[in-house]
């Protein structure tokens, strides 16, 4: 109630109460110390009691702490604010009054910086000075710290702001906020539960916390249950744990994870130091080589006792002369496990609200789990789109004209690179991503014509060697990219409108950058296959594809065409290395990582075809993320099953999933 | 001149004793002229001579080129690395129990050993592959056996669906990637990224010093080169060797002619397959340490640059490529040779050696089908000619 | 002809490299990668190395003779940092290297420096477990950077649900292993403990960011202890700002992003996430000025500094002390005169060479800013490094002393000796 009145007078005289301003002076000289370095353990009875002070500076105090405005005179611990004059010397300001004290080396003073354990403490305490701010983004950042650290004295004041908030997002925010409080701290159970149940189609993260926090149980043992508790279930300890327990081990651990076996309870009930602990190995010996040591075992018997069965007979016997204390056997264990009921306890201790909120929770994790699929498979629509803006370009020149370049990745490094290179000139990053990608073609196309006609054009007749040659330009492009960009990674920085995610639920969101290349992707299929279906270009490759020498007597240049085709295989690998920068990093491996993938890409899918491209890069694409998604904490495993999976699947479809028929298909 | 092309592999086995003999003498055991670790660098490209002549028979004489050749070396020396860290820690552990009143027994044993193998990798349980690691004999016939299986039932799937050409390149660069990215994992239990370390030591024979082990190893690779290139020379000359040069111009008129082509392809790959793991086996204890990076497919890319540099086709020239590039990659990277400032531009050779290599493999593809050894001989016709 | 030319190509091989400089030089080996997939990180280490030894240099060298760097380049590969090492001690005949940046190329050049007794200072934060006779650890071990990041979780930030999320390599396991059980002790149950790893170089992260933010759904604060290495951590990072996770709702602590890794990303979307480090460049004091200004007077104004470098500059200066204290570059006598040597921090205070080869460093905790900075918001006292952690059973009983025990993995329940020499 008290803080309830204090926040009432803030609200209605904050501007008013000049007066104070000496005492918060005051209080902060005296509690300088505190201020000087913060931990978030110490510090939130000295932020209450500023709050107690109820100043009018206090929000200002409190503001410049939180943005590590603050400073201090190392001489005598004042706390100050302070201004940079020059290069080694700072003005610095009385806090309260602003007063100028004195222009001091910087070597002086010392600025103080809360962690932000501690900033969440000062937001939370700033919370009631702005609520009601005049500034929509000042509330919303309010509404931030409530939902960071909720708590009750919160109910009230934000009821209040809920009444008068215009803004009608900020006002939903809140009200949803007043709910979740309301979740957590009513007193009164019907209308708890009544909130509760309303939270049903709300997939937000914070209600499943905190319904989940509702429905938190305690495992517990007890030889009788207590009275008057809300128990979520008894567990029957499983049986046969303990029989088939393996003494040998040094570490004892839970047999299956999910079950609960006679040995887990027994452990338990070790822990809780309601049983003796379980005879190791260890301990074994350490009991042995401690009577050996004080003459209980002669010297000769210790140096035979090169098994676990002699250890035991010895123990045994050491036992029964009562020598050592005897230890707890296999019937024991199972025995006192057997006086125990076990049984998970809830926290809450109103059975209508934790049923009420496991009901809701399940219709929430039941929507969860669809969305989560859903999700699951936008992910694997990103990275297919990955994929096969990688291997486009291969798909081209290795598909369309059979040549095997494997300084393909190169080619996309050299794209990232460019980009890089353009956003050091413009720096709009906008404008440098609309340029970049023009450039980054150029740059590939001819680079890819001068490897043609250099290189690949006298190596057509002989396709293995074509990939050594290709793979000694690789490693040379690669370190010239060493040489002239240095071994650090270099920043391809993506316009703001690409910042942040597209967000269609809770569960459902996927980043700008991959809609992005999603996109890039989409425009290539159809750029590319109206090149090739309906252009003069197309029709020309085509045909040198399936029959060269049918085609030159047709009047079609296939050297010319060779060239070109090459030529825009390699530039749209330079386009796409502009996507792949923009969303991973840019170094001179960066092509190293996609080369074998996109080659994959290639042969699953079926060469020479643009669809085939797709398709191999959509099965990829899925079947990872489905591989992660069953084995979720090696991601490492995927790519292993995934090669793995390729190299079976090729043997039911040799020629990749979409086939091409006749003579194209024929080497 | 004639002579050699007579009995090749006699003049072979001549050459190399006679070598081994002269760096055994020049070795810091007698004469100090060759350090140990360049005696190192000898026995280790010795080894890298027979994986070169493994991928020579079955790319240069069957025209399968395999881009996954490396994984089996590497296997070969996962596989006897296993012994040698399994022995040499129970020695350790064996030797520091020794003072304690009371002895391990066989499962503590085990267990300080996982402890020993494991615990630098956050493990401590002997993983089930490490079953037979306290028999050499078992493992030196799990060198054979399991890189021999690996490539048969790879070579079955590849060759029965007629997989050929680029697309079975691509598809051995993808099992050897595959392999890598498992045995990159540390639940693979070989240690993930760390591999097999410390081979270097002979477990049973602590007090040999590095100057004899790497003369030891130097006379065992050369006794291995020897024979696998007697065994590859007999190979070529024989019937099968025909045969392969068969599949390799012309694979359909074999098939038609009524030979199992993809038996004697399966052969031939399952032969160099363990060929190179016996090659690994003997390199790995040399360089001190396997791990997965060893079987990345740009290891199996150089074999076959080497190769194909040196002259494939011919045995003696995949022996001269491999040694001959390897030789010069350390030499250029050694960082030893002075940098040269040119004007404006500064050449350091640690960085523009890659570059050097790239360009020449460009180079030597375009000029010639048959690398450096078709280069000499192209210019020891026209000496002769003349 | 053929014999020739490879008889030829061996005798002038042999010849180049087994030439012998004059003996009045003090030669130091820099055992880092300049190539391959580590040269990212490693190529800087290099570069402090050479300058910190013109500087000395400059100053007249060590005892009066000159200082002279043997670079080599075991170019990410690692059975050729063994060999590398080999050359360096048997034919440059250095007694001292300072290299490696993996645990895994450190394992490579154990055995080799064991057995020809070299010395290594191995700079970069490490997953502990290890004593080496022949190695200094300047970097961090497990209780110098994970413990008390994970302490600040616990305390400062209330964290109650972990993330663990690795490179599978050797360093992620080995920490998470330690950190996996710290939280148990500290009454964190198995269940909140989430644990990924990911291949290097990993760039997917969007059904991992989302596994941990669907972590919060049972209302505990989740945090996410991040040892993603290199790369990895840049698509990570863009994920997380793609995501809009804000520090304040799922902070991400890391222990291997540093300034250097910031360098390749917009730091804007990530400002408050944190990192642990024993350096940060935005440490304040005079040393740091000083070797910030002459760093970039050397490298070009936009180069950055990073805790594995503060690491080098520390063991670089522990080692001309040594040498100048045991008048002898003879590494038995080095070892011995590097105990309880102390050597200012570039971030205040003394570090300083404790008897099991770890140093006592602080340990600072800082939040990433806008400009690709961090704001030091904690820094402890030094904090001696543990070579055995205290955190694991069958680690708990281990000591290091190699000062007075001679021993790097003596057990006390036991009073053994393990091994003399270190595990590989």
């Amino acid at each position: 109630m008290k803080t309830f009145f204090i926040f009432v007078g803030v609200m209605l005289f904050a501007s008013a109460s000049v007066a104070s301003d000496k005492d918060l002076k005051e209080f902060i000289l005296t509690n300088k110390a505190s201020f000087h370095k913060s931990s978030s353990k110490t510090i939130s009875p000295v932020i209450d009691s500023l709050l107690e002070l109820n100043s009018g500076g206090t929000e200002k105090f409190l503001l410049s702490w939180l943005n590590k405005e603050l400073w201090f005179r190392k001489s005598d611990g004042l706390v100050v604010t302070a201004k940079k004059l020059e290069k080694k010397s700072y003005k610095i300001f009385d806090v309260v009054d602003e007063q100028l004290i004195e222009v001091i080396d910087k070597k002086k003073i010392k600025q103080i910086k809360p962690n932000s354990g501690v900033r969440a403490i000062i937001s939370s305490a700033l919370v009631q000075f702005q609520l009601l701010n005049a500034d929509p983004s000042i509330r919303s950042k309010t509404l931030d710290s409530i939902a960071r650290k909720p708590e009750e004295k919160f109910r009230v004041p934000l009821r209040k702001a809920i009444e008068i908030e215009n803004n009608l997002k900020i006002k939903n925010r809140m009200i949803r906020l007043e709910k979740l409080l309301t979740v957590r701290f009513e007193k009164n159970i019907s209308k708890r539960v009544e909130v509760i149940r309303s939270l049903k189609n709300d997939l937000g993260i914070d209600v499943r916390g905190v319904l989940n926090q509702i429905i938190r149980t305690a495992l517990k043992a007890e030889k009788v249950i207590p009275d008057n508790i809300n128990i979520s279930q008894i567990l029957e300890p499983e049986t046969g744990a303990i029989d088939q327990y393996d003494f040998s081990e040094t570490n004892h651990s839970s047999s299956i994870e999910g079950s609960f076996t006679d040995l887990d309870a027994y452990l338990m009930l070790v822990k809780e130091g309601k049983a003796p602990e379980i005879l190791t190995q260890k301990k074994l010996k350490d009991i042995l080589t401690q009577q050996a040591e004080i003459g209980n075992i002669k010297r000769e018997e210790a140096h035979s006792l090169d098994s676990y069965q002699k250890r035991i007979r010895v123990l045994n016997r050491l036992i029964k002369n009562e020598k050592v204390e005897p230890v707890v056997s296999i019937e024991d264990m199972k025995n006192i496990v057997s006086q125990y009921v076990f049984y998970e306890e809830y926290a809450e201790s109103s059975r209508e609200v934790t049923n009420s909120a496991t009901e809701t929770l399940n219709v929430i994790n039941g929507r969860v789990s669809v969305f989560s699929f859903i999700d699951l498979i936008l992910e694997g629509l990103s990275l297919a789109s990955i994929y096969f803006l990688a291997a486009i370009g291969l798909a081209i020149t290795f598909g369309v004209m059979r040549v095997i370049n494997m300084a393909h990745g190169e080619f996309i490094m050299m794209g990232a690179y460019s980009g890089y290179v353009v956003q050091l000139f413009v720096t709009n990053y906008t404008l440098s991503i609309l340029i970049a990608i023009p450039v980054a073609f150029l740059v590939t196309f001819f680079a890819g014509i001068v490897m043609e006609r250099l290189v690949i054009k006298k190596l057509y007749k002989r396709p293995l060697e074509t990939l050594l040659a290709t793979f000694g330009i690789s490693i040379a492009l690669q370190q010239l990219a060493k040489i002239i960009f240095g071994t650090q990674a270099r920043p391809l920085t993506s316009p703001e409108w690409l910042d942040g995610a597209l967000i269609f639920n809770e569960i459902i969101s996927i980043s700008w950058i991959r809609v992005a290349i999603f996109v890039l992707s989409i425009a290539f299929t159809i750029i590319l296959i109206y090149v090739l279906n309906r252009t003069r270009f197309g029709l020309e490759t085509r045909a040198v594809t399936q029959n060269p020498s049918m085609a030159a007597s047709m009047g079609v240049n296939p050297d010319q065409i060779n060239m070109f085709t090459f030529g825009l295989g390699s530039g749209i690998a330079g386009i796409a290395g502009v996507g792949i920068g923009l969303y991973a990093k840019v170094t001179s491996e960066l092509g190293n990582d996609y080369i074998v993938q996109s080659f994959m890409t290639v042969v699953v899918g079926g060469v020479g075809s643009i669809w085939g491209t797709l398709a191999g890069a959509t099965l990829i694409g899925f079947l990872q993320k489905v591989i992660e998604w069953f084995n979720p904490s090696n991601t490492l495993a995927a790519q292993t099953y995934m090669i793995i999976f390729i190299i079976i699947f090729i043997q039911f479809r040799p020629r990749g999933i979409v086939a091409l028929r006749g003579r194209a298909a024929g080497d | 001149m004639s002579f050699i092309k007579r009995n090749q592999s006699l003049n072979f086995v001549i050459f190399f004793f006679l070598f081994s003999l002269f760096v055994t003498i020049a070795s810091e055991l007698a004469m100090g002229l060759l350090s140990t670790s360049f005696v190192k660098v000898l026995g280790k490209t010795l080894m890298l001579c027979l994986a070169a002549i493994a991928l020579d028979l079955v790319w240069g004489y069957c025209g399968i080129l395999s881009l996954g050749h490396m994984a089996f070396f590497a296997l070969g020396g996962y596989l006897i690395g296993m012994w040698l860290m399994y022995e040499r820690t129970k020695e350790i552990v064996i030797s520091a129990a020794s003072e304690q009143l009371i002895p391990l027994t066989p499962e503590e044993t085990k267990e300080a050993i996982g402890n020993q193998i494991f615990g630098v990798v956050g493990g401590s349980d002997i993983p089930i592959v490490w079953i037979f690691a306290d028999s050499l004999i078992i493992h030196l016939l799990l060198i054979v056996i399991i890189p021999g299986l690996l490539a048969l039932v790879f070579g079955w799937l590849a060759f029965r669906s007629r997989v050929t050409g680029v697309y079975l390149s691509i598809l051995t660069q993808a099992m050897t990637l595959a392999l890598s990215l498992y045995l990159f994992q540390n639940d693979s239990g070989l240690r993930g990224n760390n591999g097999l370390s410390g081979l270097q030591n002979i477990p049973g024979y602590g007090n040999l010093t590095q100057d004899v082990i790497s003369v030891i190893f130097l006379w065992l690779s050369t006794f291995a080169l020897c024979c696998g290139f007697y065994i590859a020379s007999i190979i070529t000359k024989s019937k099968l060797g025909n045969l392969l040069v068969g599949i390799r111009d012309d694979e359909a008129r074999v098939r038609f002619l009524g030979y199992n082509v993809e038996l004697y392809k399966l052969l031939i790959f399952v032969v160099t397959a363990v060929m190179a793991a016996i090659a690994g086996s003997l390199y790995y204890p040399q360089a001190g340490i396997v791990n997965p990076t060893e079987l990345a497919p740009i290891a199996s890319i150089y074999l076959a640059v080497w190769v194909s540099i040196g002259g494939r086709g011919k045995l003696i020239g995949a022996v001269l490529g491999a040694a001959f590039v390897s030789l010069i990659s350390s030499f250029f990277t050694s960082g030893q040779i002075p940098n040269i400032d040119f004007w404006i531009i500064n050449i350091n050779w640690v960085d523009w050696w890659l570059i050097i290599l790239g360009l020449s493999f460009v180079s030597i593809t375009l000029a010639t089908q048959n690398g450096l050894f078709g280069l000499i001989e192209k210019v020891k016709e026209r000496v002769i000619n003349k | 002809m053929i014999r020739k030319n490879l008889y030829g190509l061996v005798t002038s091989i042999v010849f180049l490299t087994s030439t012998v400089p004059s003996f009045s030089d003090i030669k130091i080996g820099i055992l880092h990668s300049l190539s391959g997939t580590m040269a990212i990180s490693e190529t800087t280490l290099k570069d402090t190395m050479l300058m910190l030894i013109e500087k000395q240099n400059a100053k007249g060298g060590i005892n009066g003779e000159k200082l002279v760097p043997v670079v080599v380049d075991p170019a990410s590969d690692w059975p050729l940092f063994a060999e590398k090492a080999r050359e360096l001690l048997t034919v440059q005949e250095v007694d001292v290297m300072f290299g490696c940046w993996t645990s895994v190329s450190r394992k490579s050049v154990l055995p080799v420096i064991e057995e020809l007794n070299g010395l290594l200072f191995y700079p970069v934060q490490y997953e502990g477990e290890e004593s080496s006779k022949n190695v200094f650890y300047t970097g961090a071990a497990p209780n110098q950077q994970a413990i008390p990041a994970t302490d600040y979780y616990l305390e400062e930030l209330g964290v109650e649900k972990f993330a663990l999320l690795g490179t599978d390599y050797v360093y992620p396991r080995t920490t998470n292993k330690i950190l996996n059980q710290y939280l148990i002790d500290k009454g964190i149950p198995a269940s909140d403990i989430f644990v990924n790893y990911t291949p290097f170089g990993h760039s997917d992260w969007s059904k991992i960011v989302a596994d941990v933010v669907a972590l919060g759904a049972d209302g505990k604060k989740v945090g996410v202890i991040s040892t993603i290495n290199g790369d990895a951590n840049i698509g990570f990072y863009k994920e997380l700002a793609a995501a809009g996770i804000s520090a304040d709702d799922i902070p991400v602590v890391a222990f291997s992003v540093g300034e250097e890794e910031l360098s390749g990303l917009d730091t804007a979307n990530l400002v408050g996430h944190l990192a642990a480090w024993n350096y940060f460049q935005s440490a304040e004091s005079d040393l740091n000025d000083a070797f910030i200004k002459d760093w970039k007077a050397t490298m070009g104004d936009n180069r950055v500094t990073n805790d594995p470098m503060e690491a080098h500059v520390i063991g670089f200066e522990m080692y001309v002390k040594a040498v100048e204290k045991a008048g002898t570059t003879d590494v038995d006598a080095v070892r011995k005169a590097m105990y309880g040597l102390k050597v200012p921090n570039l971030t205040g205070g003394m570090a300083e060479m404790l008897p099991n080869h770890h140093l006592a460093k602080p340990v600072l905790i800082g939040e990433i800013q806008a400009d690709g900075q961090f704001d030091i918001i904690s820094q402890t006292s030094e904090v001696p490094g543990d070579a055995w952690t205290d955190y694991l059973a069958e680690s708990k009983p281990l000591m290091s002393d190699w000062k007075d025990m001679g021993c790097g993995m003596y057990n006390t329940e036991t009073k053994t000796c393990v091994q003399m020499k270190s595990n590989y």
